[in-house]
């Protein structure tokens, strides 16, 4: 599984839409006007996509948002904090279910 | 597409001068610093620097050709021994004076004057300032740079620059510190003000974001990194021609350290001569230099790219 992620893969992105192109330009159209400056921010926009790309861990995107937030006049800090965002959240997410867990002991123990 | 290409199929005839509203004069690559993006290759190890002799012909020029501002340039022009000359001269003729500073210059040696001299010559300054963080700056720049930039502020400051008023106009100028294209000029503006005024309590009047051109110690980062294709891509995606008739060289001439002249900076680094008129500045022709045809490569994409950037 060497290079798994290939880098040159990313400019390929639009082959997925080989064998339905509707379904393709319907998602491109949509995610293009998601990222278009609303009641938000472009530099909003691609923080938020930064942490989000953090979380589902993909490569591709967390090069195209890191990059994106460079081109917005964001820095090392404004990126490391988003991922501490991103990271809190999701750490959060596991902590809570720690309930689950204590919800569970209370059904079982004695 | 080339960018001659791309000039061709947005207007008739190639780009032409528009006249001489600036004389841009590199004063030699030498500098105290050696920054990883200059164009240049400016460092504290080169040797090239304007002779006595042609700043005088600079002078001259300015004296004899209504050229309403010049603007001096280098490496670190500061360090040029003609340099208090050129400016003050320059300023008897009444002729707008632009140094582009790196502002740590003011703590070398013997320069710990520049800012009052700068302030008693009316100077209108241009500095580099890659960012309003000390890592982003330090990393491009080398270590110790932002701090000595902000206390080059803070002095230039304290004598009323950087506070609107003419005469004392202190401008920043921002270049990507890496292999992508600057944000929008007002965003970055408003977050550089701010935060220089909250963290450090310095101000400035603008912002000018540049994009970097693929020239000089910037290229060779490209070339080393791999990302040339992209970035050279990108620039060309994001040419717009409604930057055609403002570009910097249009209203320019560059004068090189040996005198020779150019359409702009980038052009006398990668020795593409202006077109067919004088190449040297004993030889200036004001009516035949401002009707040039000017020299293009594709490195001028960096100059039309999105909002541009002259």
């Amino acid at each position: 599984m060497r290079e798994y992620y290939r880098e040159e893969d990313l400019d390929r992105f639009g082959e997925v839409g080989k064998h339905n192109p509707e379904l393709f330009r319907k998602f491109m159209t949509w995610y293009n006007s998601a990222l278009e400056p609303g009641s938000l921010t472009k530099r909003e926009k691609v923080l938020i996509g930064l942490a989000v790309a953090h979380t589902v861990q993909c490569p591709y995107c967390i090069d195209a948002y890191t990059k994106s937030c460079l081109e917005e006049g964001l820095g090392l800090d404004h990126i490391t904090e988003a991922v501490h965002v991103a990271s809190a959240v999701r750490g959060g997410a596991s902590l809570i279910h720690g309930i689950q867990a204590h919800n569970a002991v209370d059904r079982l123990a004695l | 597409m080339t960018f001659l290409e791309r000039v061709r199929s947005v207007r008739t005839g190639p780009l032409c001068a528009a006249g001489i509203d600036m004389l841009q004069v590199n004063l030699g690559y030498r500098c105290n610093m050696a920054c990883k993006h200059c164009h240049i290759m400016a460092g504290p190890a080169r040797k090239e620097v304007m002779n006595a002799d042609t700043v005088s012909a600079v002078l001259e020029v300015l004296h004899e050709n209504r050229i309403r501002t010049l603007d001096i340039t280098g490496g670190a022009p500061e360090l040029n021994p003609d340099f208090g000359r050129l400016v003050s001269e320059s300023r008897k003729m009444g002729r707008h004076v632009i140094v582009r500073t790196n502002l740590t210059v003011f703590f070398e040696e013997g320069m710990g004057h520049l800012p009052g001299f700068f302030d008693e010559h009316s100077v209108e300054l241009i500095a580099s300032f890659p960012y309003y963080s000390e890592t982003e700056v330090d990393r491009v720049r080398g270590k110790g740079a932002f701090e000595k930039s902000i206390r080059a502020l803070g002095r230039l400051n304290g004598l009323g620059y950087g506070n609107g008023l003419s005469g004392k106009r202190l401008n920043l100028v921002y270049n990507p510190p890496g292999a992508f294209l600057a944000p929008p000029q007002a965003t970055l503006e408003e977050d550089f003000k701010s935060e220089l005024n909250r963290r450090y309590d310095v101000y400035f009047d603008n912002l000018y974001t540049f994009s970097n051109v693929p020239v000089g110690r910037f290229r060779e980062f490209l070339v080393r990194s791999g990302n040339m294709g992209k970035y050279m891509e990108k620039l060309a995606c994001a040419f717009n021609p409604e930057t055609l008739e403002g570009l910097m060289c249009r209203h320019l001439i560059s004068v090189d350290w040996k005198g020779m002249i150019y359409d702009c900076d980038f052009n006398q680094i990668l020795g593409l001569h202006a077109g067919d008129v004088p190449y040297h500045i004993l030889d200036f022709d004001r009516e035949r230099l401002s009707h040039r045809t000017i020299s293009v490569g594709d490195h001028c994409y960096a100059c039309t790219a999105g909002q541009g950037s002259t």
